[in-house]
């Protein structure tokens, strides 16, 4: 098991995170688990009241974790974001761009490359959930 | 054509230098090929059966003298002295060694080059039509919205680990030459009340399990275009399929879901991405259209044309096409020499087509899906002289859209899923088929092989397509007819059983013999199998 790796100022939640089931059903917890074929949107009702949502990553190649961050953080979620499981160094650049600021990776992460990955693009084609200035508002204002 | 700017340029020389760390990575042994394969593919680096293939992005098939020199010169440098021009509009080298791949970056980057995205499961080089800017026929010249696209899709965040890879084709004629409906999103530009947007279809692809893209939408104006996209790509990363590889492209979603629902579902989330600000505004399609503005034509350039050499008269006729400009002409220079390899081309070959796009092509070229380069704009006054050189340098065959134009994939001689090999076979239709007054008696004859059933080779789409199975360890090839990739989109049918490789020439022969002596006025092979079906084709290969 990784290092949390966290983006974040406020202390790291530290109540377990529940399943999306028990979520819905128990309405009193603060951190939910949605798995990657589940539907994040039967979150957006509760968001206000959520201070973390850990999203799966079952294989790093099943992507579908990266819609779940963007449709959270673009639903106006505002607590931590937290991408656990198969999280490659790589990917972490474009988990960031979609949202997620913390990271429980299954296997440890070099904190030197990944350092060197995040500063690297210094320019993005496209808007997404972190704030970054897509180029073409760069080119127009 | 485009030019990069700072930004561009920031973004990929960014790219060169990630990708070096990565490869720096695995060869220390930090990460395993298994982490480090999906990097790699994202730069175009597939692993083959005797090397690594790089694969170069040409976006939209548009590049200059200046790139084009520099494809001959890492062909040179780093390969084996030749490079091989894709169906999707881009260049493969085939011998590439691993340590090599970050230095060949580099120096694509110097001019503005790059191998984004051209595999792994995310957005590929968009593609378009070859005659874009110049086709007589089309509305508009469609890559300002290719190139819109190429920036929206190039490290979206979203969609790098997609389901399966997802093809983008964008046109804006009538007449599609670039197969825009077997793509997993073809996009056709289209005008509705004086406004330009895009008809959006999703959901074509060729592999084990064809499909012609339907409808989804029939106008997207363009300040919803990237927005919309947006809502197509996200419903099939969410709900694509991710249990069985075989049915993870979005055609299969759009099947087992129906056009409808996905349409339906494609509103809901184009309501929900529509409020956040993601489209370009109107003046970044206007400075990239800028780019695209027609060359300096000059107005007065002769509009006849000498004749008189009867070989130059029958690639004039095959090869030359209709161009907006009066005094201009379009010129497409067949890579299919009789007995060749479709599609490849020596780096002397490659810088000689570079030096004729310079003198006489507003230094433009263009690659096209049935793996052929085009002269985009060339005075017909010019046509002759050209037409020596490439003739020298044997580039002047006269077979475009005749029966030895042939799409073949890799097959067995570079690839480790083939069942047989497709190379030796285009190779022995092409040189059944010689004579030039033989093919043009048969007319246009779109003949495309794959040597197994993911259909690199188009030939679902072939008029006359072969697949290579494997047989009880044999090469073996099944016959189809009636396939395109036109804008009369159609699949072809196996005809029954297969054939040895010389059995499968003969096969061709008689239907081709079929058609001959059946076709009525004006019929294509297509248009007379069409009208008769399968049955006398069948009647005459196995009676
Ligand atoms: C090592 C060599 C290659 C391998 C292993 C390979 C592999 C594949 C596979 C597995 C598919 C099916 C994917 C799917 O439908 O899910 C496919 C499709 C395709 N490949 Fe290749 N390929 C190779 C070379 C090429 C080359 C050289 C070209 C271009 C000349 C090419 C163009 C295509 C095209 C156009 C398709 C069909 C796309 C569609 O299904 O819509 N491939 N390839
Ligand atoms: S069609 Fe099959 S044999 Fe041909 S290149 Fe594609 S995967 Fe290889």
């Amino acid at each position: 098991m990784g290092d949390l790796l966290r983006y974040r100022d406020d202390e790291a939640h530290e109540e377990p995170a529940v399943t999306l089931d028990a979520f819905l059903g128990q309405s009193n917890a603060t951190a939910v688990r949605i798995e990657s074929g589940e539907d994040a949107r039967v979150l957006l009702p509760y968001l206000d009241r959520i201070a973390l949502v850990e999203v799966s990553f079952p294989k790093f190649r099943d992507g579908r974790g990266y819609s779940t961050g963007r449709i959270l953080r673009e639903a106006g979620y505002q607590g931590e974001l937290r991408a656990q499981g198969d999280v490659l160094v790589d990917q972490i650049p474009l988990m960031r761009r979609c949202g997620f600021d913390s990271f429980a990776p299954e296997a440890p992460v070099d904190e030197a490359v990944l350092a060197a990955s995040l500063a690297r693009y210094e320019f993005h084609y496209q808007a997404a959930a972190d704030p970054a200035v897509p180029v073409w508002k760069r080119r127009h204002g | 054509m485009y030019k990069y700017d700072e930004y561009d340029h920031s973004i990929v020389a960014a790219r060169v230098e990630e990708f070096r760390d990565q490869v720096n990575r695995r060869l220390a042994g930090q990460i395993t090929e298994d982490q480090f394969k999906p990097l790699r593919l994202m730069n175009g680096l597939y692993l083959q059966l005797h090397a690594y293939m790089l694969r170069v992005a040409v976006p939209y098939g548009t590049l200059d003298s200046r790139q084009m020199h520099m494809l001959a010169h890492i062909a040179r440098k780093y390969d084996r002295g030749y490079g091989h021009f894709t169906t999707r509009q881009n260049l493969q080298y085939n011998w590439i060694k691993l340590e090599d791949a970050p230095d060949i970056l580099a120096e694509l980057a110097t001019v503005e080059m790059h191998a984004i995205q051209t595999s792994g499961n995310c957005i590929r080089n968009i593609s378009s039509d070859q005659f874009a800017g110049a086709a007589a026929d089309e509305l508009t010249d469609p890559r300002p919205w290719a190139e819109l696209l190429r920036q929206w899709s190039t490290f979206h965040p979203e969609f790098s680990y997609l389901p399966r890879k997802f093809k983008i084709c964008v046109i804006a004629a009538e007449e599609d030459r670039a197969a825009m409906r077997l793509h997993d999103i073809g996009i056709q530009i289209v005008e509705k009340d004086g406004q330009l947007g895009a008809a959006i279809y999703v959901g074509g692809g060729m592999g084990r399990t064809p499909m012609i893209a339907p409808l989804i939408k029939d106008f997207v104006p363009f300040d919803d275009f990237v927005s919309y996209l947006e809502a197509c790509l996200r419903v099939y990363n969410r709900y694509g399929r991710r249990d069985n590889m075989y049915k993870a492209r979005i055609k299969i979603l759009i099947h087992e879901l129906g056009a409808d629902k996905y349409a339906a579902e494609v509103e809901e989330e184009f309501a929900a991405v529509k409020a956040l600000g993601i489209d370009p505004p109107r003046a970044e399609f206007d400075r990239i259209a800028a780019h695209f503005a027609p060359p300096a034509y000059d107005a007065d350039a002769p509009d006849t044309l000498d004749r008189s050499d009867p070989d130059f008269a029958v690639w004039l006729d095959q090869n030359v096409s209709a161009h907006k400009q009066p005094g201009y002409a379009v010129v497409t220079i067949s890579l299919k020499p009789i007995g060749g390899i479709p599609g490849d081309a020596t780096a002397d070959q490659i810088d000689l087509m570079a030096d004729l796009a310079k003198a006489h092509s507003f230094d433009e070229l263009r690659v096209t899906h049935a793996q052929n380069i085009v002269l985009p704009h060339v005075r017909k006054a010019d046509l002759y002289a050209l037409w020596q050189q490439l003739r020298d340098a044997g580039l002047a065959e006269a077979n475009l859209d005749l029966i030895s134009d042939i799409i073949a994939c890799p097959g067995l001689d570079y690839c480790s899923l083939a069942n047989a090999r497709s190379i030796p076979l285009a190779q022995k239709i092409a040189t059944r088929f010689s004579d030039i007054g033989r093919q043009r008696e048969l007319g246009e004859l779109k003949l495309k092989i794959s040597g197994c059933i993911n259909a690199c080779g188009h030939h679902h789409a072939g008029h006359i397509g072969i697949l290579g199975v494997d047989r009880k360890g044999v090469e073996n090839y099944q016959l189809l007819l009636g396939g395109s990739g036109a804008e009369d989109v159609s699949l072809g049918t196996i005809t029954g059983p297969g054939f040895s490789e010389d059995g499968i020439v003969d096969a061709i022969e008689k239907a081709t013999n079929v058609y001959l002596a059946q076709r009525e006025d004006g019929e294509r092979f297509l248009d007379t199998y069409r009208r008769l079906g399968m049955a006398p084709f069948k009647e005459a290969i196995y009676g």
